[in-house]
């Protein structure tokens, strides 16, 4: 086993699926990715561009057919370590209604760590640390089907939480919910990276989303193609739009105002950074 | 109409003794008892064990009136049964409808599998009304994990059972909310005849059968994401523990069913005596 570095990383990931007698298609085509320790990374990429296939990967839910996944230095080749690595990199996925297990809210969450054989009173330890750390212990006893996307998206992260995991991957996790509910668990995450320092690999369709990342991954056709900090990678607006990804709104607002005459700071991506630039431009006149 | 609230609605919550057994008890009595109510073959043997149900009943403080709603569904097999045993049980006459004959011996007949249905039913029904489906699913676990070795699936069984039970109210919200997509694109579920209504169905269920094999995909991957590797090394967040009632409450089915079979040795079944 290589010595934890606390990274994950994808080297020359490649990866295709059989459709019928020989034929494939080509999902990544060399992924050369790393995430550090407590980074928040956001992917994002117009469909089919590999990214759940990635997001498994880090998850040993697909093996790599030729590169290798490097999780917390365990190598997910490593038949051995296939239930460390599930148990380090927890997975949230896009539709919460199938991710649910159990018909009431702890018992979801407990299901993790009894899986890995946790001592019952540890598990309840586990179960309430859990459902705190995503506001939703006051709603421990109540049936999943009867809540709100966004709190059965907590919950899911929750029963995540529960494996004490290093890192959490979400596959579109609000791709299925209200703004309400995008919100909460955006919070959520956003929280879990903040306060307890848990490594983040968010995919999203959303580009505000992406905005609170630390780093931004942009994927299409299997490669990944453009990498760097949000405000950075927002500012190629042109290349975003030519892979029909959008600019975040505001980056689209100030665009508009740039061209009405008004021209703010073009990396101001959201509300507040807006307000206050638009404030300084006033004040400035 | 359809309900999300359906496969709940049998548990009825209070907070009384017999709620608060432990699960196993409750589904071992209810097998001792089942059992007893088949040696039984006497209006004795019935006047004992339903006195020990109305107790089992008083104490759990559920509504009777709830008890007997759950008989509703077997109302007609009951009648059925009872009309039969009436008409093709030999023995002296009560009257003649055309070649059938209704005997004394049959209305006894009748009336005895009658209120074993009875006695069965509303004891049954008690074990899902004061016990939750995850305790139920707990303490089946439980009780069938010794024959595990002689190749029954203990884990499997609960894990599909609490599978179910999870995904039932979902698929029934979904089924609501095809039907309801159908029907405003002019789908007629209600009118006709029993074979066009049944051909009205197809298009509701072959997407809800498409969506169902999906949720299960995706279930299949996130619990395995989530470290399931079946049973085995699994542990439990709830434990079970058997109280003093749970041994109280057994010891006296067992007492039940010894007099039960005193009983039927002294009297013999009940329709020879007539
Ligand atoms: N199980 C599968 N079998 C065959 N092909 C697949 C399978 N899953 C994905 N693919 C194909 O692999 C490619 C990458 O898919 P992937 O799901 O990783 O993309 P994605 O970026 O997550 O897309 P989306 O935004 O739609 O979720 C696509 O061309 C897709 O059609
Ligand atoms: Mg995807």
């Amino acid at each position: 086993m290589a010595e934890d570095t606390g990274t994950i990383e994808a080297r020359g990931l490649y990866h295709r699926y059989e459709l019928g007698d020989k034929e494939y298609v080509t999902a990544l085509a060399g992924v050369d990715a790393k995430v550090s320790r407590g980074e928040f990374l956001a992917i994002i990429g117009p469909n089919g561009s590999g990214k759940s296939t990635l997001a498994k990967h880090f998850n040993v839910l697909l093996l790599p057919e030729s590169g290798d996944v490097w999780v917390f230095g365990m190598n997910t080749k490593d038949e051995k370590l296939t239930w460390e690595i599930r148990r380090n990199a927890g997975m949230v996925f896009q539709n919460p209604d199938n991710q649910i297990v159990a018909t009431v809210v702890e018992e979801d969450v407990a299901f993790g760590p009894e899986n890995l054989g946790v001592e019952p009173a540890a598990i309840r330890q586990r179960v309430d640390e859990a459902l705190t750390s995503v506001d939703m212990a006051h709603m421990r006893r109540h049936a999943p089907h009867l809540l709100s996307g966004g709190q059965k998206q907590r919950v899911a992260i929750a029963g995540v939480l529960a494996m004490r995991p290093g890192c959490i991957v979400l596959d579109e996790p609000t791709a299925m919910l209200d703004p309400r509910g995008r919100e909460e668990v955006m919070k959520t995450v956003l929280d879990l990276n903040k306060k307890h320092g848990i490594t983040i690999i968010h995919i999203t369709h959303y580009m505000d989303e992406a905005l609170y990342a630390d780093r931004v991954l942009v994927m299409d056709q299997g490669r990944v193609i453009m990498e760097g900090p949000p405000r950075e990678v927002f500012l190629e607006k042109e290349k975003l739009v030519s892979l029909g990804l959008d600019v975040p709104p505001l980056g689209r607002l100030s665009e508009a105002l740039g061209r009405a005459g008004v021209s703010v700071r073009p990396d101001a991506l959201s509300v507040e950074e807006l307000v206050e630039e638009l404030c300084r431009l006033k004040s400035g006149a | 109409m359809m309900s999300s609230g359906v496969i709940m609605g049998q548990y009825y919550p209070a907070s009384s003794p017999v709620h608060a057994m432990d699960p196993r008890a409750k589904i071992l009595i209810s097998v001792v008892f089942m059992v007893v109510l088949f040696v039984g073959n006497n209006f004795y043997a019935f006047a004992i064990m339903g006195a020990f149900a109305g107790l089992a009943i008083a104490a759990s403080k559920v509504p009777v009136r709830l008890l007997i709603r759950g008989l509703r569904p077997i109302l007609f097999i009951m009648a059925f049964t009872m009309v039969l045993h009436l008409f093709l049980t030999p023995g002296p006459a009560i009257f003649k409808i055309g070649s059938f004959t209704a005997t004394w011996a049959g209305l006894i007949q009748g009336l005895f599998i009658g209120v074993r249905l009875v006695i069965l039913i509303m004891f049954t029904s008690l074990l899902t009304l004061t016990t939750s489906p995850i305790e139920l699913t707990d303490g089946l676990e439980d009780i069938l994990k010794p024959f595990t070795r002689l190749g029954v699936p203990a884990h499997e069984l609960a894990m599909m059972m609490t599978i179910a039970l999870r995904f039932i109210p979902t698929l029934l919200e979904e089924a609501e909310r095809i039907m309801k997509a159908q029907m405003a694109r002019g789908a007629d579920f209600e009118s006709g005849n029993m074979v066009k209504r049944a051909k009205s169905l197809v298009p509701l269920l072959v997407p809800l059968f498409v969506s169902a094999f999906r949720r299960a995909d995706d279930l299949a991957m996130a619990m395995e994401a989530r470290c399931y590797r079946g049973g085995e090394g699994r542990t439990r967040m709830r434990q079970l523990r058997m109280a003093a009632r749970d041994f109280v409450a057994f010891g006296l089915v067992i007492v039940i069913a010894a007099l039960v079979i005193v009983v039927r040795i002294r009297f013999g079944p009940v329709v020879s005596r007539v």
